[in-house]
């Protein structure tokens, strides 16, 4: 057994979500993504530059009682596209997902466009293409890019 | 041209393009042949941002065309004014219109407001984003002057904000028009716009300087730089008088040159050059009419084939 899967052992949650393979240094925005700072309550682990085969070293995240709508797993796919999603009931992995690139994100990110029609008070959820290299609002053409994105993430 | 909404001028084809300026061509040919073809049929104007140019031409081309127009009024004595949120001013406008214009000073209006009308719609500027209709009279007037295919077309001034320039440089991509952007650095093309030039397959070069590409040109588009876009005075005086042409610089062009400017100007141009064969900018802001009757004529065309 490495280091590795003892520390993962050790926080093994019973239901819940595990995030793993975010590139490094992205836990912190993904927990922005799915609004959890601690108030709510959730069991949440957070391991930061841990050491990784496939990457060389990556973020992991796992958050008990909580799983990933698809809006949510669709930025998650521009943020860290190599991220792999583990659903987790009764301590036991139910299911394993990579994320594909969706075409488009809706109500997930706000326009850094002061200026767009989606930030006033309008009746529309804000609309991004998918890029290769970052989003393009679908309303005033904004280009925002990969880097760029976590800024933008509009949290619960 | 068969489709409900004129929004951006990125979504215009070559062919969308030239059968507008060819219908606007037939116009101007016979305007009187025009005259009574869409009587009956109301155009609303909704501009919550002010206009001259394109808000009169407009009204004057659906006049034109027989038709008759309503208007939304100023924005002080409008329902947006209370607090109404767009979409639903334009879900109600469109019970009274048979097709609606649209001007607004957030970017992407237009695109929004078209998710919620099932009438025609035209963007008349959204922002700084598109104005579709200003480059069609654009085209027609280079088309008409200097030809559209194997030409220089230099774009000067405030290349940043300037939604009339980023209609133009995405419309002239379906050309064989090589385009040369002058601007200072901090008012170079944004982002977006950048993108799909380099998208299209066309090359952006850059100059700060007029001189450095003026005497290629066959077309000089020039723009209005604003004070408003500086940060104080001095720094906008200094980098607006480089971006000025008056008879002086232009010995310096083709004798064949078309200078031409969505206006209004302030003294990006000096009056003097008026007098020149290189002036078309009247030429041009009268265009308004042609091409936006055609305009209207093909979308009100297509609705009545419908109905």
């Amino acid at each position: 057994m490495t280091d590795t899967d003892r520390e993962l052992r050790v926080s093994k949650i019973r239901n819940g979500t595990v995030i793993d393979h975010l590139a490094a240094g992205q836990a912190l925005n993904v927990l922005a993504l799915l609004g959890i700072d601690g108030s709510g309550g959730e069991s949440v682990s957070v391991g930061i530059n841990v050491p990784s085969d496939k990457l060389a070293t990556k973020d992991i995240v796992k958050v008990e009682d909580r799983e990933l709508s698809q809006s949510e797993v669709d930025v998650l796919s521009v943020i860290s596209p190599e991220a792999t999603i583990n659903i987790i009931r009764d301590y036991e992995v139910v299911e394993k997902q990579r994320i594909d690139r969706p075409e488009s994100v809706e109500g997930v990110l706000a326009c850094p466009n002061r200026n767009c029609i989606t930030s006033g008070s309008e009746p529309i959820r804000t609309r991004f293409a998918v890029l290769d290299e970052g989003l393009r609002c679908h309303y005033c053409g904004e280009i925002v890019r990969e880097a760029e994105v976590t800024d933008h993430l509009t949290v619960a | 041209m068969r489709q409900d909404h004129l929004i951006s001028a990125t979504q215009l084809s070559r062919a969308d393009i030239e059968a507008v300026l060819d219908r606007a061509a037939e116009i101007d040919a016979a305007p009187a042949a025009w005259h009574g073809r869409h009587s009956g049929s109301i155009l609303g104007l909704c501009f919550f941002e002010p206009s001259t140019r394109t808000r009169m031409s407009f009204d004057a081309a659906m006049k034109r065309l027989g038709g008759r127009t309503i208007d939304v009024g100023s924005v002080e004595s409008s329902s947006v004014k209370k607090g109404e949120t767009l979409a639903d001013t334009m879900r109600v406008l469109e019970g009274y219109a048979d097709a609606l214009v649209l001007r607004h000073p957030s970017e992407g209006a237009a695109t929004m407001a078209a998710e919620f009308v099932d009438v025609p719609l035209v963007n008349a500027g959204d922002g700084a984003g598109q104005h579709p209709t200003q480059t069609l009279l654009d085209l027609y007037t280079i088309r008409e002057n200097a030809g559209l295919d194997d030409i220089t077309v230099g774009i000067m001034g405030d290349l940043k904000y300037g939604r009339t320039v980023h209609s133009l440089a995405a419309a002239l991509t379906n050309f064989d028009v090589r385009q040369q952007f002058i601007s200072p650095e901090s008012l170079q093309l944004p982002r977006s716009v950048r993108y799909d030039l380099h998208e299209s397959g066309a090359q952006v070069r850059e100059h700060t300087d007029l001189d450095e590409v003026l005497a290629e040109l066959d077309v000089l588009y020039v723009t209005r730089i604003q004070r408003e876009r500086f940060p104080d005075e001095n720094e906008y005086r200094k980098v607006a008088g480089e971006y000025r042409i008056g008879t002086d610089d232009l010995e310096r062009a083709k004798d064949s040159l078309t200078v031409l400017h969505p206006l209004p100007r302030v003294d990006e141009i000096a009056p003097e050059v008026d007098d020149t064969d290189y002036a078309t900018y009247f030429e041009q802001a009268h265009n308004g009419v042609p091409i936006r009757m055609a305009l209207l004529d093909m979308l009100l065309e297509d609705l009545e084939e419908e109905q």
